[in-house]
């Protein structure tokens, strides 16, 4: 398993739902353990993406805030229907 | 000294602005909207035909009717924007130059995007509207699955309230027992508003419609008649309606006016062209992050004509800005419904549901050819 960041996304700007829905799209191209970086600005993302992983499975190994700036790294669920 | 003022598109946002700027600029400029049918068409009476409850004919009028005389109309399709000669090519193979052009253009819907989606039922057209009453009209039981294939679309609520009076649809046939109704959500809640969420969701439950989150539509598999997410589910169905993906008018990506979905990105408070100090673009054309409805169209063609008319007349830019204001209505059945009122500045509020919106909103939808495309209200 790699702890290098597989594919980092600029959601900055989006508003909701559309950081969710390019994540899920993005999600889905990674082999399992792999881990997705994106970085947003609407606030609503902290619980969209803290419930999306909780509800698909796919842990969210960090959320942080820094400045209006939020970061979230996910981790692909090892195995995916 | 005469401008040409040329305004792509004759809905709501483009006849207003034709409209108005007619009004305010006088013999200064040559008004000439160009829209490819000549119809004006009340989109959110698309929702009433898919449930029966509104004539197809009730929601068409002749653009022409609703122009001020001095505005010209164009029947034809604009297929190119030359920025640099200041022409607009249509098919019909004519050239029209502008001073100002104004895109409302709209978006457009794209069901074949979605793997094994071009058959699924929609209402964002008239002609998908009236086949879903069709089918409606055949349905004697099952599952009906509504869900989102793409974000954004226009009239957020539309999903939602669709769900609502196809309950009240179902109730009146007297099969309600026989259907279950499954709402698939792209978040982890009926809508994308939390304060309006937590208004609907109760109903949802009362009225028994069932609803998965986190659903967001990647494929259909119309054989086996199941609906997949991006997050890896299946729902089974038997009859599917979709919100289609959306994108901008071809015009606006054949023109490279847009960004990869063909959205204009504009000045979210000037509505003009990020690179062109002489486009303004409104409504559903535009990349703005707020609700794709008419309601935005109206709100912003004010400001839209205002900057327009004082370019012609060479005065200062107006101050008068928009402030991203949105009014919805949201029906939630039952003869209620409630709104959904914010800006850039305010957050989203939403009333508990009562009658006089949904009569509110009646009265709005027949108040709205006397009054709307003329600037009235």
């Amino acid at each position: 398993m790699s702890i290098t960041i597989a594919t980092s996304l600029d959601l900055k700007g989006l508003s909701c739902p559309l950081p969710i829905i390019k994540t899920a799209k993005a999600m889905k191209q990674l082999m399992p353990g792999q881990l997705l970086e994106a970085i947003a600005t609407d606030p609503g993302s902290v619980s969209d993406f803290k419930a999306w992983a909780q509800s698909t499975g796919n842990p969210l190994v960090e959320s942080t805030q820094e400045g209006g700036v939020y970061r979230f790294v996910l981790m692909k669920k090892e195995t995916m229907q | 000294m005469s401008n040409d003022v040329l305004i792509l598109g004759g809905g709501v946002g483009g006849t207003i602005v034709a409209n108005l700027v007619a009004k305010e600029v006088g013999d200064h400029a040559r008004i000439t909207v160009v829209d490819t049918t000549g119809v004006h068409v009340y989109q959110p009476g698309f929702l009433y035909v898919a449930v029966g409850q509104d004539d197809p004919e009730a929601l068409k009028r002749d653009e022409r009717s609703l122009l001020r005389r001095e505005v010209k109309l164009v029947v034809d399709r604009a297929t190119f924007v030359n920025t640099t000669t200041q022409k607009v090519v249509l098919t019909s193979g004519r050239a029209m130059r502008y001073d100002e052009l104004l895109l409302a253009t709209g978006s457009r819907t794209v069901l074949d995007e979605v793997p094994g989606g071009a058959g699924a039922h929609e209402f964002y057209t008239l002609e998908g509207a009236v086949r879903l009453h069709r089918a409606l009209q055949e349905f004697q039981g099952g599952t009906i699955v509504i869900g989102v294939a793409g974000i954004p679309y226009k009239c957020p609520p539309a999903p939602v309230e669709f769900a609502f009076l196809l309950d009240d649809y179902l109730r009146a046939r007297h099969i309600r027992e026989d259907a279950q109704i499954k709402l698939l959500s792209p978040l982890n809640r009926a809508f994308t508003i939390e304060a309006t969420s937590k208004v609907v969701q109760p109903i949802l439950a009362e009225r028994g419609i069932e609803l998965t989150g986190f659903f967001n539509v990647e494929s259909v598999d119309p054989f086996a008649r199941t609906v997949a997410s991006l997050e890896g589910e299946t729902v089974e169905y038997d009859l599917l309606v979709l919100v289609p993906p959306h994108r901008g008018q071809k015009v606006i990506e054949d023109s490279a006016l847009g960004d990869e979905r063909g959205w204009v990105p504009v000045d979210k408070n000037t509505l003009k062209h990020t690179r062109f100090a002489n486009i303004w673009a409104i409504g559903d054309a535009t990349n703005i992050p707020i609700s794709k409805s008419g309601s935005v169209a109206h709100y912003e063609a004010s400001v839209a004509a205002a900057e327009i008319a004082a370019t012609v007349k060479g005065e200062p830019e107006p101050s008068h800005l928009y402030d991203g204001k949105v009014t919805c209505f949201l029906e939630t059945g039952q003869g209620q419904a409630t709104t959904i009122q914010f800006d850039y500045d305010h957050p989203p509020v939403s009333p508990s549901p009562a009658r006089r919106w949904h009569w509110a909103k009646a009265l709005f939808n027949r108040a709205y050819w006397h009054t709307v495309p003329q600037g009235r209200l």
